[in-house]
């Protein structure tokens, strides 16, 4: 019998593995006159740009299916992988479709790249998006909203259409229900890991970051159905949490060898741009819907490696997420020379520690292709969690 | 973030300036103050200096420390390695940033300063979040070991090249209404708007006399040097004294002395004496690095190169571009400085600022030394090259090393190509008619997209 979620996965795959957005040229012949609006891959506020006619597209760099010569000569050997490829996809044309490009704050790689962007790319809009470090509405608030303004000032100087309310709310609405679809997607896993693996629904998240919100709300739709359809047994595996993903992304047949060893991953960090807000966006009878943007932001915030905690005790978020979602242990997954995900693990660790919960790390670049390591790794981990509860 | 003068092994010149010797004095003054502190009663604040608010603290009464500085100096003292390799078993990564490594390695091994004395553990951490994503980290894992309140203020970047009102009121609220709060809560008393003000307006005075130290690097020969002998120069008003009438006379003395060796026209002192003829003048991009720092020094001044003018010497404050402290307006000039230091300009402003002292100061190279440690700096630095070498017409050359870790520092690597570079200046300054080599990115501009 086949899958009833396989030709949907094949859709999200094939819009993952489009090096040369195709889809998005489709995109621009379907809707002349809007912009695409590619952004590094934290967080930004998408229905912003949806609201504006825009559509905006995640840009993850060229994974391990791109061979980075030209990217290479503008960085130093101990930069991370994620923007040498991203500048090869630049340079290559990949990127020629796209009319603006949105730098949102996450470390001092993203930062600088949207300088160098400026200088190699002249024609095209630019735009550091800062996001506040200081969560007061009075504020961070009042800056974020001046942010979100300036940079949509800056589409509607690049031909998207100005910023509407009734616009912006719509947008939202539409997020939420993608939100709502997400919601769904990790309950299932998080009940039935071996329903949906870990590779599958990150195929399923991250193919959103391609399209509009309600268009991949329908994808969702049909990959739900099709993985509550499917015949699935239980594997008697090790619940484990990954984190650390952050921004440059693991090389999928990493996440493939991870599930493989053993481990349901029943919850990732890998899509923080898609996850980076808990919960809906609620949108308040009076308040202007920019300003409901920016409380969600403000208060709805997932803790990350570049979000500041306050004063906060650090890994409580961890914590809850591991206690939430039934997990045994966690397996850190971090980019190579990604400062903000190395300099948090330590951290990170201690509450584990301190929890007594077992962990592992791996390091990763996109381009990494030896997995046999890692397998061994992972395995012994898991069989460690299934055997003693991963403690000595 | 900036050298200060700390035994005698930071410089083996034996005959010593009026200013050195009183900065000298002040900083043990300083570290003896630190040492008796607890003792004493006084408050210490740990913060950083890019976006420092020393007056603000110093009219609190509050005494800074500045991890970078003890890192630096740790660097500098040999004990850099042992720190790093201290924070590696404690689980931190040999991928990141060595200055955290090596504060954190020094405050597990007793947290003993740069005078041997012990540092007094932080009743707050500042984190002025100007121009550098780990200094966020870095405080996170402070507060972690020290358990104490972190005082955020965000710093947002100049992403398109200026400071709008919008980022300067955001800097200016958080300075009224969090900060300055949070900082009398632990001082333990009101701030004294006058005491403020008088403290800025010293440091407006300082920051006039270290102008006019920069910009004598653009006589001949410069009796200065901008990066190597520039950090030292840059100590007092980088770290705990800016703002004091201390710090104010140590600036005067130096512009006093620069000048008089300017009038005599001698070039910059350096660890191996006067130094001989000015044959190279450079302006230099990125930090140095600290556990090799004489051995750095060398390879240049035993060429006959000094550093006219250098991007380093700004990281904790951008004077030569007209900014000023104002005791007028008090807030707005502290947002502004810390919206104003080096790192927190985006690329195309920095390039701009290079290409303005490679062009004002008469350089015939520039230099990218490239730290391992430092994503804020390095990202880009090749790109800033080329488009360098592309608008002012001379050479460009590149080395790597790290701020603190001497894994990185490759002693011979770097002088075999500093000697290329030199020759490359040599060939270019005989035949300015010959066109530069077109740059990297040139090259792949012209043979790919243009976008």
């Amino acid at each position: 019998m086949s899958d009833p979620a396989e030709a949907s996965l094949q859709k999200a795959k094939e819009l993952v593995e489009d090096l040369d957005f195709k889809h998005v040229t489709s995109w621009k012949t379907e809707h002349p006159g809007a912009l695409v609006v590619g952004h590094l891959p934290i967080y930004v506020p998408r229905p912003l740009f949806e609201a504006m006619g825009c559509l905006p597209v995640t840009i993850f760099g060229g994974g391990d299916q791109l061979d980075v010569v030209r990217g290479d000569s503008f960085f130093q050997s101990y930069i991370c992988h994620l923007p040498r490829s991203t500048v090869e996809l630049g340079l290559r044309g990949s990127l020629d479709a796209f009319d603006a490009f949105v730098f949102p704050s996450t470390c001092d790689v993203i930062r600088n790249l949207s300088g160098m962007w400026k200088m190699l790319f002249p024609k095209k809009a630019v735009a550091y998006l800062d996001m506040p470090q200081n969560f007061s509405p009075e504020l961070g608030g009042r800056f974020y909203a001046a942010e979100l303004r300036r940079v949509a000032a800056m589409l509607v100087q690049s031909g998207a259409k100005p910023l509407t309310s009734e616009a912006l709310s719509l947008a939202i609405v539409h997020e939420n229900q993608r939100q709502a679809l997400l919601d769904e997607l990790q309950a299932l896993r998080t009940q039935e890991p071996w329903r949906i693996r870990a590779s599958e629904a990150y195929l399923a998240t991250r193919a959103g970051t391609q399209l509009a919100a309600s268009d991949h709300s329908t994808l969702l739709l049909e990959l739900l159905k099709g993985f509550r359809e499917r015949p699935a047994r239980a594997y008697d595996n090790a619940r484990v949490v990954v984190v650390g993903s952050f921004c440059e992304q693991p090389p999928f047949g990493l996440i493939r060898t991870l599930e493989q060893s053993g481990c349901d991953i029943v919850v990732d960090d890998f899509q923080l741009g898609l996850t980076a807000i808990r919960g809906p966006i609620p949108l308040r009878e009076g308040e202007e819907p920019l300003d409901s943007l920016v409380r969600a932001f403000l208060v709805q915030g997932t803790p990350t490696a570049c979000r500041y905690v306050g004063n906060a005790p650090k890994g409580q978020a961890l914590l809850t997420q591991i206690k939430q979602h039934r997990a045994d242990g966690v397996v850190f997954l971090a980019a190579s020379f990604c400062d903000p995900a190395l300099l948090d693990q330590p951290m990170l660790e201690k509450a584990l520690d301190d929890a007594k919960v077992p962990h592992t790390s791996v390091k990763f670049s996109e381009n990494t292709a030896q997995f046999q390591p890692v397998r061994e790794q992972a395995g012994a981990f898991g069989d460690s969690l299934k055997l003693w509860g991963g403690r000595p | 973030m900036t050298a200060q003068v700390i035994g005698s092994e930071a410089q083996a010149n034996p005959v010593k300036d009026q200013s050195q010797l009183r900065q000298k004095r002040m900083i043990a003054d300083h570290y003896k103050r630190l040492s008796t502190a607890r003792e004493d009663g006084r408050k210490v604040v740990y913060t950083f200096v890019p976006g420092n608010l020393t007056e603000l603290l110093g009219a609190l009464d509050l005494l800074p420390v500045l991890p970078e500085i003890n890192a630096l100096q740790s660097g500098m003292r040999g004990k850099s390695a042992g720190y790093i390799a201290e924070a590696e078993k404690a689980g931190h990564s040999e991928d990141v940033c060595s200055y955290v490594k090596c504060d954190l390695g020094m405050s597990l091994k007793g947290n003993l300063g740069p005078t041997g004395e012990k540092m007094p553990a932080p009743d707050a951490l500042l984190l002025s979040y100007t121009g550098c994503f780990t200094f966020m980290k870095w405080f996170e894992i402070l507060r972690e070991q020290y358990q104490c309140p972190v005082l955020m203020l965000h710093v947002p970047y100049q992403g398109d090249g200026s400071i709008t009102p919008e980022m300067r009121r955001y800097v200016v609220d958080q300075l009224r209404h969090e900060i300055v709060p949070a900082l009398e809560k632990i001082a333990g008393k009101k701030l004294d708007e006058a005491e403020l003000g008088r403290r800025l307006a010293a440091s407006a005075r300082a920051e006039d006399d270290l102008v006019k130290v920069w910009e004598s690097g653009k006589k001949r020969p410069s009796p200065v040097d901008g990066y190597f002998g520039g950090v030292y120069y840059v100590g007092p008003i980088f770290s705990a004294f800016r703002g004091t009438e201390e710090a104010a006379t140590y600036y005067q003395e130096l512009r006093t002395e620069v000048d008089a060796r300017a009038a005599r026209g001698e070039g910059p002192m350096t660890p191996d004496g006067p130094m001989g003829k000015e044959k190279y003048r450079l302006v230099v991009e990125g930090p140095p690095c600290w556990t090799s720092f004489n051995d750095f020094w060398h390879m240049f001044s035993s060429e006959g190169a000094v550093v006219v003018a250098s991007t380093y010497t700004r990281v904790g404050g951008l004077y030569d571009t007209g900014f000023r402290h104002d005791p007028e307006h008090p807030y707005e000039s502290m947002a502004d400085y810390c919206l104003g230091c080096y790192t927190n300009l985006n690329l195309p402003s920095r390039v701009d600022l290079l290409e303005r002292y490679v062009k004002e100061y008469e350089a015939d190279g520039f230099l990218v030394n490239s730290v391992k440690s430092c994503n804020s700096f390095s990202v880009g630095q090749l790109q800033m090259m080329r488009i360098l070498q592309e608008r002012t017409g001379v050479p460009g050359g590149f080395i790597e090393s790290d701020l603190v870790d001497a894994r990185y520092f490759g002693k011979a690597n770097i002088s075999n190509r500093l000697q290329s570079f030199f020759q490359m200046v040599e060939a270019r300054r005989a035949r300015k008619d010959l066109p530069l080599p077109p740059p990297v990115e040139g090259r792949l501009l012209q043979l790919g997209r243009t976008a």
